[in-house]
C-alpha cells in the first residue's frame, strides 16, 4: 500500500501526516508513507485544499485533519 | 443568561462588588469569553456543514463549465465566505482556478473573501460588537472582495505571475476532468464535523482569552470617551493611519476584536475599527510569502495595494454612515 500525505507544511498538514504515521507504526501496516510539500508537486494530484491523504492513488481526504479511528477505517483495520 | 450566570460567577461566587473597576472587568471577562466561544463553535459548525455540501472543488467545476457573465464574481466572494481558511491553502486554491482557466480577477475575489470573511471574524464580531455591524463588516467584506478582484482582473496582470503558473494557465482547459471530491456520506461526517469546529475553537482559545483579558481590563480602567481627544472621525487620516498600521500585522481576528471592541466603546470611531480589523485579517506578511510561489513581487504589491485601498475606501464609507 501506498500512503501519501500533501501539504505544504501548515500544522494541519504536520498533524495528518503525523496521525498516520502513528496509525501506520501502532499497527505494523506494511506501506510506504510519502510526505510531499512541493507545492509544484501536490497540483499535479488536482487538489485545492491541504493536507489531503491519496491511498493508492485514490484521495481519501482533504482539506481536513483525520482523526486516528478515521484513517483506521480508510486502510481497513 | 449567559449576563446573568457571569453576573451570578463574579457578583454572588467570587464576591466582587458592581461598583469597582476590578468587578466590572472580571465580569466583563466572563461574559464576553462565555458568549464568544458558543458563538465560534456554533458557527464554525454551520459552515462545516455547508463546506461538506459545497466543497470548493465544486464551485470550480462549476465556474469553469458555466458563463456567468459577471455573477462568478458574486459566487466566488460567497465560496470564499464559507471555505475555511489557513495561508497555506491559499496557494493550491490560486493554482486550481487558474489551470482552470477561470480568469484571474475571479480568483482574486476569492482570495480576498476567504480570510476576510471567516467563520472567526464572524463569531467574533457577533460577539463584540452585535447583529447590525456584524451585517456591515459581512456585506462590505463581500462588495469589498467583489470589487477587488473585480479591478484586478481588468489590470491584466497574467505577466506579473510566475513562470511556472503562466504554463499552468497556458494549458488550461475549460472542460478539463472534473476535480474529485471526497465520497464520504455526510452521516459520518457530521461527528467530524462538530470535532474540527471544537478544533477551531480550541485553536484560537488562547487568543481569545488574552484578547478579552486585555480587552476587559481597558474596559474597566480607560475612561469613557478617552480617545475621542486623539482620534476622531474628522481627522481624514485615521483611516489611512489605522490600516497602514495593521497590515503586516499577522493576528487571528479573535485576539484583536475584544480589544477593538474597548477601543470603540471608549471613542474610536467603528468605521476605523473596522478597516483596521479588515487589513489585520487580509494583509499579513505570512501571506505575502505563500503567494511568492505563484506570483512576482511586483503583483503582489498590486494585490495588496488594490486591497488597501479599497480597506481605506470602506472605512470613510463606515464613518459617514454609522
Amino acid at each position: 500500500m501506498e500512503i501519501k500525505v500533501l501539504g505544504p507544511g501548515c500544522a494541519k498538514c504536520k498533524t495528518a501526516y503525523n496521525v498516520v504515521e502513528k496509525v501506520i507504526k501502532e499497527n505494523n501496516v506494511n506501506a510506504t508513507l510519502v510526505k510531499i510539500d512541493d507545492i509544484m508537486e501536490i497540483m499535479n494530484y488536482n487538489i485545492m485544499s491541504t493536507p489531503a491523504i491519496i491511498i493508492d492513488g485514490e484521495i481519501k481526504i482533504k482539506g481536513r485533519t483525520p482523526s486516528e479511528k478515521e484513517v483506521k477505517e480508510l486502510l481497513g483495520l | 443568561m449567559i449576563q446573568k450566570f457571569a453576573d451570578w460567577l463574579v457578583f454572588s461566587v467570587f464576591g466582587l462588588s458592581v461598583d469597582t473597576s476590578l468587578g466590572v472587568a472580571v465580569n466583563f471577562f466572563f461574559y464576553d469569553t462565555i458568549k464568544i466561544i458558543i458563538l465560534l463553535f456554533v458557527i464554525s459548525f454551520v459552515m462545516g456543514i455547508i463546506n461538506a455540501y459545497f466543497p470548493v472543488e465544486r464551485l470550480r467545476n462549476y465556474l469553469t463549465t458555466h458563463k456567468l457573465y459577471g455573477l462568478q464574481y458574486f459566487a466566488a466572494a460567497l465560496f470564499g465566505a464559507v471555505t475555511p481558511f489557513c495561508s497555506c491553502s491559499s496557494v493550491p486554491l490560486f493554482i486550481g482556478f487558474v489551470k482552470g482557466g477561470i480568469p484571474l480577477g475571479v480568483t482574486f475575489t476569492f482570495l480576498i473573501s476567504s480570510p476576510l470573511v471567516s467563520e472567526v471574524a464572524v463569531a467574533m464580531f457577533l460577539g463584540s460588537f452585535g447583529v447590525k455591524v456584524t451585517l456591515v463588516y459581512l456585506i462590505s467584506g463581500m462588495v469589498l472582495s467583489i470589487i477587488g478582484g473585480f479591478v484586478l482582473g481588468k489590470l491584466r496582470l497574467e505577466n506579473y505571475l510566475t513562470e511556472w503558473v503562466k504554463s499552468l494557465q497556458q494549458q488550461s482547459t475549460a472542460n478539463n476532468d472534473v476535480w474529485q471530491t471526497e465520497n464520504t456520506s455526510f452521516a459520518k461526517r457530521l461527528p467530524t464535523i462538530a470535532i474540527e469546529s471544537w478544533g477551531v475553537v480550541k485553536g484560537v482559545f488562547i487568543y481569545i482569552i488574552i484578547g478579552i483579558a486585555i480587552g476587559a481590563a481597558m474596559h474597566g480602567y480607560i475612561p469613557e470617551g478617552f480617545f475621542e481627544q486623539y482620534l476622531s472621525s474628522d481627522s481624514w487620516w485615521s483611516v489611512p493611519l489605522a490600516v497602514i498600521l495593521a497590515a503586516p500585522i499577522y493576528a487571528n481576528a479573535a485576539g484583536v476584536v475584544p480589544i477593538v471592541e474597548v477601543f470603540v466603546a471608549k471613542g474610536i470611531p467603528l468605521g476605523t475599527a473596522i478597516a483596521f480589523m479588515m487589513s489585520v485579517i487580509t494583509l499579513s506578511i505570512p501571506e505575502a510569502t505563500m503567494l511568492k510561489k505563484v506570483m512576482t513581487w511586483k503583483l503582489i504589491g498590486i494585490f495588496f495595494g488594490v486591497v488597501t485601498l479599497f480597506i481605506i475606501l470602506s472605512g470613510y464609507v463606515f464613518n459617514l454612515v454609522m
